[in-house]
């Protein structure tokens, strides 16, 4: 299959690539809803998951993923204060190495980490979430979530709403779904877009009425507090009034536009709770569970790709 | 003192408009003769082969690793870098540990120069106490002291009225503001130049308005005062169109650039390379382009190596966390002949962005080839390749974001007061 040494980012990739981890995803998503399943496929293998952030739903999604497919799981978290202790970045691979552990999964809240690790670990390196970079495995369980529920990526519009400068998700999400054929938009205020992101291929829109006409999926991004406090927001309930989802924004999508959330939502701050809980329109739950197919997947054809063998 | 008679050379002193083949004599350490002359008897020679011979190269822009950072780089170590570089005189920024805010301080680093043998360190003086940017140092006991200009180093002084106050204060006695133009507020955090590859990678970002907004309140407040500034490290068109149009309006404002600038954009940080990691960061292509233009139309009026050692572990880090800089000591000349190469800059010019200029605005005796004057010599050979390759750079830092970069013209010799001290 493919010949992934890391999975670092969205960016780069082929679309050849891409298909064929959200195929075996798919298979994965069949297995996982079976009854019986049992694989074996990572046995005696390590998988590590290095969290300098504190992450309950990736962390969870790639133990259980890793679990699923046999390997030893090993959870790391790595608080601020160690950091602060003067162990780096390169100190902590070099404790990894001599763990002889096959899988590393990382989440770092500095753009790039896991790209410097993967320079000196021997391990396969998973981006769990970069800083304001990349969130590789989101925007596939994205990407595969919306496949099952259009049937297709190709000529959808999707609509990404809220802190774009600040998402690793909307970048992936960028990457992916252009690269796979769909039209990307993005919608929030002019603070929180990035320079220059219309050369990403994408057209921004600053009002939900405009921005969010005849797409077929609105993705919203979580807006965090600090956002408020550093000034580039003036209050939540400004933000919601603006560019928050309820029912009646999203009439201004297609009658059949659905909702996605990458997760931890604010409700009442970017998604009113009658949208998040519509079984109708609201994708939230799947996202949920193609993570741990997608996440089962990335593992797998990395695990294929190590020379290692165990 | 050293006596030295050099042969079958090409003299180039841009501040006497000399481009001319010949040979120098050396008496004393000084320079006693050029052009054609007879040449003495019993004094030792050396045969240029047809190198150029120009002054030693006058550097207005180097951080020091020492005092403070001496892990990094000692005095002699850059010494090192610097002789292998041409460079017989540089000026320190005062942002060091502790900053040079003291006029013993200023004194100590004169005479740790002296003691290499090989560069003259001219001080500048930190503008505030501690270059923390609130009160003014005592500015006109530094200038007793040899403090060649006033700066609080890789800090901006980002207060108007600070600014302001040292201008009009330190007229009387002609010391010069060097500012790094970066207004802070909206530099802040930022570690690459915002645009298109910033938001690809996710990193937090420095407008080019940044530096353009700093160039512009500071001309006001030149003319203001009627004191004199200087940009420093210039990366971007906005801002050398200011300078362009405040010399056009004879107000004392004056600027420098670094190779980076000139050589490399922002691409050079693909990969999340921290060798590229500076400060101001390196801009976007249509930049460059406008430094290079603003080299050959004499709005900038001196090229310094922005000269930043740093260590292996300032440098290993994720982008936004790794210390900016790069070194330039060794590689300041190459990087500019490369623009002669390129046809951008004729020669004369080049060297005189390298020594006359420069020496002029440090009001420094360095940079000439005048009879009397000190021989301090670079030569160098225009056409012979070379390859930088960080880890083999003379002198302690390596941490050059030329790494790989293939170079014409080549220091082969350097004399300081007509002492070899490299080649």
């Amino acid at each position: 299959m493919s010949q992934l040494r890391h999975l670092l980012a969205i960016e780069g990739m082929h679309p050849p690539e891409i298909v064929q981890l959200l195929d075996l995803a798919e298979s994965y998503a069949l297995l996982n809803r079976s009854e019986k399943f049992q694989r074996d496929v990572l046995r005696g293998r390590t998988l590590i998951n290095l969290f300098f952030e504190d992450s309950t739903r990736t962390r969870t999604s790639f133990e259980l993923a890793g679990k699923r497919l046999g390997a030893d799981v090993l959870n790391m978290s790595v608080s601020a204060s160690s950091v602060n202790k003067g162990e780096t970045l390169l100190d902590t691979a070099s404790t990894l190495n001599a763990m002889n552990c096959d899988l590393l999964v990382v989440r770092h809240d500095q753009s790039g980490a896991p790209a410097l690790l993967a320079q000196k670990v021997d391990a396969a390196v998973i981006n769990a979430g970069d800083g304001t970079h990349e969130h590789p495995t989101q925007a596939l369980l994205d990407a595969l979530t919306i496949r099952r529920r259009k049937g297709r990526l190709e000529n959808l519009t999707v609509a990404i709403c809220g802190d774009v400068a600040h998402s690793r998700v909307a970048r992936s999400n960028i990457f992916l779904l252009s690269t796979l054929g769909c039209q990307v938009r993005l919608i929030g205020p002019p603070t929180l877009m990035p320079a220059e992101i219309d050369r990403l291929g994408v057209r921004v829109f600053h009002t939900m009425a405009e921005g969010l006409r005849g797409v077929d999926i609105v993705m919203m991004l979580r807006l965090q507090r600090e956002r408020m406090t550093r000034g580039l927001v003036p209050s939540a309930r400004e933000y919601f009034r603006c560019f928050g989802l309820d029912a009646a924004r999203l009439a201004f999508a297609k009658p059949d536009a659905l909702v996605m959330h990458p997760g931890p939502m604010n409700r009442g701050v970017e998604i009113d709770s009658a949208v998040a809980d519509d079984p109708e329109r609201s994708l939230i739950r799947e996202q949920v569970e193609m993570g741990v197919a997608v996440r089962m997947a990335v593992l797998d054809v990395l695990a294929r790709g190590q020379s290692r063998n165990v | 003192m050293s006596d030295l008679l050099i042969t079958d050379v090409r003299l180039i002193d841009p501040a006497a408009g000399l481009d001319a083949p010949g040979s120098l004599l050396v008496r004393d350490g000084c320079i006693a003769d050029l052009g054609r002359f007879d040449p003495p008897e019993g004094v030792p020679h050396f045969a240029g082969g047809g190198a150029v011979l120009c002054p030693g190269l006058v550097d207005m822009r180097v951080s020091l690793g020492e005092p403070g950072f001496e892990y990094r780089e000692t005095i002699a170590s850059a010494a090192e870098a610097a002789a292998a570089g041409g460079i017989t005189t540089l000026a320190a920024l005062p942002d060091s540990a502790p900053a040079i805010d003291d006029p013993a301080l200023a004194y100590l680093l004169r005479a740790r120069g002296e003691e290499t043998g090989s560069v003259t360190i001219h001080p500048y003086g930190a503008l505030t106490r501690g270059c923390r940017g609130e009160d003014m140092a005592e500015l006109f006991l530094l200038h007793e002291a040899g403090a060649v200009g006033f700066t609080d180093g890789r800090r901006a002084i980002a207060s108007a009225r600070l600014m302001r106050l040292a201008l009009s204060y330190t007229r009387p006695f002609g010391g010069r503001i060097i500012q790094f133009a970066e207004e802070p507020s909206l530099a802040q955090g930022g570690c690459a130049t915002e645009g298109e590859l910033a938001t690809r990678l996710g990193l937090p970002a420095i407008p080019a308005a940044a530096e353009a907004i700093m160039v512009a309140r500071d001309i006001r407040l030149a003319e203001l005062t009627g004191g004199a500034v200087h940009f420093a490290s210039v990366s971007t068109a906005e801002a050398l169109a200011l300078i362009r149009a405040a010399k056009a309006r004879g107000l004392n404002v004056t600027a420098d650039t670094a190779p980076p600038y000139f050589d490399l954009n922002e691409t050079a940080i693909g990969n999340w390379r921290t060798y590229s990691k500076l400060s101001p960061p390196l801009r976007q292509e249509s930049d460059r382009q406008a430094v290079v233009a603003a080299l050959a139309d004499g709005t900038i009026d001196a090229v310094a190596s922005d000269h930043m050692p740093l260590d292996a572990d300032d440098k290993r880090l994720p982008f936004a966390q790794a210390s900016a800089g790069g070194t330039g000591l060794a590689t300041l000349l190459s990087l500019t002949l490369a623009q002669v190469h390129g046809g951008t800059l004729n020669l004369a010019h080049a060297l005189a962005l390298l020594t006359a200029r420069p020496a002029a605005l440090l009001g420094s005796p360095a940079g000439t080839l005048a009879k009397g004057a000190a021989a301090d010599l670079c030569i160098f050979q225009l056409d012979q390749a070379w390859q930088v390759i960080s880890g083999k750079l003379p002198g302690k830092a390596q941490n050059t974001p030329f790494d790989g970069r293939a170079l014409e013209g080549r220091v082969v010799a350097t004399f300081k007061a007509g002492r070899r001290v490299f080649g």
